[in-house]
């Protein structure tokens, strides 16, 4: 098809469709009158309604306008923009066109789905037709900057989610920086022994991926490392990373732990991390025996060659006070340096995937669940922990007082659809209470009672699996727990009971038990906040990232080629965080294939009436206006302006001008509006 | 344009009529949010799109109530949350210094409100449109074009005054010699 350029005194020639959007919009907005009154408007050579002008008749009935009614505006009033201006944007093109001689007309989700009044709504969308049709006079044609892109990716937590991304990239060939906080990979997945439904070995199937992180040549992997800054956009990333000292080098140490077995402390006296305190290690330590980097690491706030106490940078100082049998049994390889300090690494990257996780809810905001009180209440990780073969006691699932419990109590919803801690459903909790369940009278045949509110089992293979282990034989009572207190009749043992209203018999049960687990929910990390605004992301009210549309871009964030996986952005199990990371890496690889970004054209330039002020030259964030000292004027770097606008509005002498968002097409809409009338 | 500006409607009663300019990023989506989520709110804002807050010229605020807005709405990003940096402090200064501009005017403060609107607050938004028209249905009518009229129908006839006094008075100012032109209304 011919471009098609109108000539300069060509009249203009507006088409305007209305959507109906199946009902969608037509059953509250009289799309017919509106389309009638778009007709008597100045410049309307076409005003049509089209049941679904996103679909391929909607889309062809604009190109054919085009061709036949020698069409050189379109105006389409439908959704939202940020949901089909692309759409209509590519068939105002196809139709021979520029593609920013079309606007739209958000009468959708502004409109017909938050207004019920017909005659209010049907007179808003006017009004906004109005608004856009007076606009579209003023468009220029423009052109889509296109610029290179980066091909090497970041990606943020090295979780499931990040381990998954990382390897489908690096596989594809594309150079990938992962960054993870704690000092291995495998985020909480590592901590499980089986997982739900399958009831498969969480490890058989994590070690060999972490592992292939490791040791995969494209990937360079920073753990004990935080991101401290990204600057720049889609394409072209710079980004900040500190390296916390481990106080091992890396590359010299061959995971032999033969400096853990030569410390001076003979036995592991310091709470483990790891096993979230259930069991000691030693000053010097591998975080887990399948960790990875297979590194050790040394604790300054314990190990004997520090000083106590953190200066006010957070180092720690060297007090060279011990033996150091480490260094001794670490010999030539040289591996172990107490003098390390943080490293700062800056890296460019294209595309981004942030996949920072959860972290669980702290189950002594429900005091009445006693837990951090007492002894016999734990929370659903530590018993992972417990039940896991290389956890701290070995798999064996028995209580800090050594006994095996004969009775165990799981409660659902700790911390989840709860008014006064967290009311989403954390999605998991159902099912690997479940698993726990079984597992737990697997190692222990205990009698486990699993109180739960509604039993939610969605997913493929879920529903099957809850009936598997319901016919194992476990209680099944249905009712929140009101309180776990210490059973009256019992002696030192620290035996429970716990409380509930069985919702189904409507009795008030008090059951004793000798092991309470609490199934807490999942929860975004504190650090999200500082994370959201370092990668210019947004939140859900309740703190997870939030995707730019929930069915149609679930991985895409409104910040162009960053990218979200696993549960940082909502809670969900293994399976929906693998796809996930599956199709952020996709997305990112899309991204980097393509060779370039296009970018908006709505960059600002300045005219020659700049009087030379100056005024606009501080304003700018990204530092694109300059002042040309020959011409006495400013001028902007069209590559580096992103197009907020903000020189725009400060300019004294009206001088600078915004593409698509001239002033004098805001007057017009300002106008359009207004419109006399329509309120 | 004169028969467009015509109602296509009848029976329209007073309403108050606000415009609102919101950020792309932030302020626009939760709109967008407000809608997906079915959240009902009144209908008289009429949203205008801008990048970013910091677009917002104050010549835009005052357009807007002269051409018969009865109030402005800016909504952009929360502070270190703007999708460009600082477009929103810049918009906050300059909302500072047109409401100290409008109350200068005479135009009542509540007339024009900024607020920071995430992506993921659309019942803030909703929130905040409701309390808007509520406050402004209570405030009354701007109407700055009916005023503006007023305006220009006293100077003339001032004008008009002056010219039949000098006129009376036979010989003229004698600055201005016998021709004295009609003064120029202020909204032609
Ligand atoms: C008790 C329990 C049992 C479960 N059992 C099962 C099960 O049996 N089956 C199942 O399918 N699902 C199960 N789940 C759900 C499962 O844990 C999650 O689906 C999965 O862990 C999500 O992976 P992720 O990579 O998104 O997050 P995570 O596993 O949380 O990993 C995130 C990683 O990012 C790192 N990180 C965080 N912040 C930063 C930062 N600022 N910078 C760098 N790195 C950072 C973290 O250290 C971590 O390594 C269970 C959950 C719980 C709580
Ligand atoms: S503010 Fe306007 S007049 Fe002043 S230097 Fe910038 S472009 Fe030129
Ligand atoms: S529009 Fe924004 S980014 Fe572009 S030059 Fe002006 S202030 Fe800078
Ligand atoms: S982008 Fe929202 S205020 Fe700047």
């Amino acid at each position: 098809m011919k471009p098609i350029v109108p000539k300069k005194n060509e009249p203009v020639r507006i088409g305007f469709y209305i959507c109906h959007c199946g009902t969608n919009i037509a059953s509250v907005v009289d799309v017919e009158a509106v389309a009638k009154y778009a007709a008597t408007l100045p410049n309307v050579a076409v005003s049509r309604t089209y049941k679904y002008m996103c679909s391929d008749p909607g889309q062809e009935l604009i190109q054919q306008d085009i061709q036949e009614s020698r069409l050189n505006r379109i105006v389409v009033a439908a959704c939202s923009p940020l949901l089909h201006e692309h759409t209509f944007r590519k068939a105002t093109e196809a139709g021979g066109l520029n593609p920013f001689y079309f606007q739209m007309v958000n009468i959708r989700e502004h409109d017909s789905w938050v207004h019920t009044d017909r005659t209010e709504a049907t007179r808003k969308a006017m009004a906004l037709a109005r608004a856009a049709i007076q606009r579209v006079p003023h468009h220029k044609p423009l052109e889509v900057k296109k610029v290179g892109i980066n091909p090497n990716v970041l990606i943020v937590g090295g979780g499931i989610g990040g381990i998954h991304a990382a390897l489908t990239l690096a596989n594809a060939g594309k150079m990938v920086y992962l960054v993870e906080k704690e000092a291995t990979i495998g985020g909480h997945m590592a901590k499980f022994d089986k997982t739900f439904p399958t009831l498969d070995c969480a490890m058989c199937v994590l070690s060999p991926k972490m592992a292939a992180i490791g040791s995969h040549p494209n990937i360079h992997l920073w753990t004990y490392s935080e991101v401290a800054k990204v600057d720049g956009y889609v394409g072209n990333f710079k980004v900040t990373v500190r390296r916390k000292p481990r106080y091992i080098l890396e590359d010299l140490c061959t995971g032999c732990q033969e400096c853990v077995n030569a410390c001076v402390y003979k036995d592991a006296k310091f709470a483990d991390e790891f096993n979230l305190g259930l069991g000691k290690r030693k000053p010097i330590f591998l975080p887990f025996p399948q960790a990875i980097p297979p590194v050790t690491m040394i604790d300054p706030e314990v190990c004997l060659n520090f000083k106590r106490g953190k200066n006010p940078d957070g180092s720690h100082t060297v007090s060279d006070k011990c033996k150091k049998t480490c260094v001794e049994a670490c010999g030539d390889r040289k591996a172990i340096d107490f003098k390390q300090t943080q490293e700062i690494k800056e890296i460019t990257v294209g595309t981004i995937i942030v996949a920072t996780g959860f972290q669980i809810f702290d189950a002594r905001r429900i005091p009445y669940y006693g837990y951090g009180v007492y002894p016999n209440v734990y929370n659903a990780l530590e018993v992972e922990r417990l039940i896991n073969a290389s956890g701290p006691t070995e798999g064996e699932v028995i209580l800090r007082n050594g006994q095996v419990p004969k009775k165990v109590a799981i409660v659902h919803c700790v911390g989840s659809r709860d008014e006064n801690t967290n009311r989403w459903c954390s999605r998991v909790c159902c099912l690997y209470s479940l698993k726990l369940a079984h597992l737990i009278k697997e190692h222990t045949h205990a009698e486990v009672y699993n109180f739960y509110i509604d039993m939610r089992t969605p997913g493929k293979g879920m529903e099957e699996f809850y009936n598997r282990i319901a016919e194992e034989g476990m209680h099944l009572i249905r009712g929140r727990v009101a309180d776990v207190y210490p059973d009256p009749n019992d002696g030192a043992t620290g035996r429970l009971v716990v409380q509930a209203e069985d919702t189904l018999t409507n009795k008030i049960l008090k059951i004793p038990v000798d092991m309470v687990v609490l199934a807490t929910g999942l929860e975004p990390h504190p650090e999200a906040e500082s994370l959201r605004r370092m990668f210019n992301l947004s939140c859900s009210s309740e703190g997870w990232f939030l995707e730019r549309h929930p069915k149609l871009a679930p991985v895409n964030t409104f910040t162009d080629g960053i990218f979200l996986a696993g549960c940082c952005q909502g809670p969900k199990d293994i399976p929906d965080t693998v796809a996930q990371a599956g199709a952020a890496a996709a997305e990112a690889f899309a991204l980097i294939d393509k060779g370039h970004v296009e970018q908006e054209p709505n960059t600002a330039y300045i005219l020659d009436d700049c009087c030379g002020c100056k005024s606009c030259i501080p304003l700018c964030p990204y530092t694109a206006i300059s002042f040309a000292e020959d011409t006495k004027k400013a001028i902007i770097n069209e590559t580096l302006c992103k197009g907020c606008g903000t020189c725009v509005a400060s300019c004294p002498s009206g001088s600078i001008v915004q593409n698509l968002f001239e002033d004098v097409e805001i007057y017009s809409e300002i106008d359009g509006v207004l419109a006399e009338g329509l309120f | 344009m004169a028969n467009a500006t015509q109602s296509p409607l009848p029976n329209s009663t007073w309403k108050p009529r606000i415009v609102a300019f919101f950020c792309n990023w932030c302020t626009y989506t939760a709109a967008d949010l407000a809608g997906v989520s079915r959240m009902k709110h009144f209908s008289n804002v009429r949203i205008i799109r801008l990048m970013c807050s910091g677009r917002v010229d104050p010549q835009f605020v005052l357009e807007a109530l002269a051409k018969g807005a009865d109030a402005v709405l800016i909504g952009g990003c929360h502070p270190n949350d703007c999708h460009y940096v600082e477009g929103n402090y810049k918009c906050l200064r300059r909302y500072q210094m047109l409401k100290r501009m409008i109350a200068d005017m005479g135009i009542e403060p509540e007339r024009l409100r900024l607020e920071w609107i995430s992506a993921a607050e659309g019942e803030k938004l909703k929130r905040v449109v409701n309390e808007m028209v509520e406050t402004i249905t209570k405030l009354g009518p701007l109407g700055l074009p009916q005023k503006f009229e007023q305006w220009d129908r006293e100077m003339e006839e001032f004008a008009n005054h002056v010219a039949a006094r000098d006129a009376a008075a036979g010989g003229g100012c004698a600055e201005h010699g016998t021709n004295t032109q009609p003064l120029e209304t202020a909204h032609a």
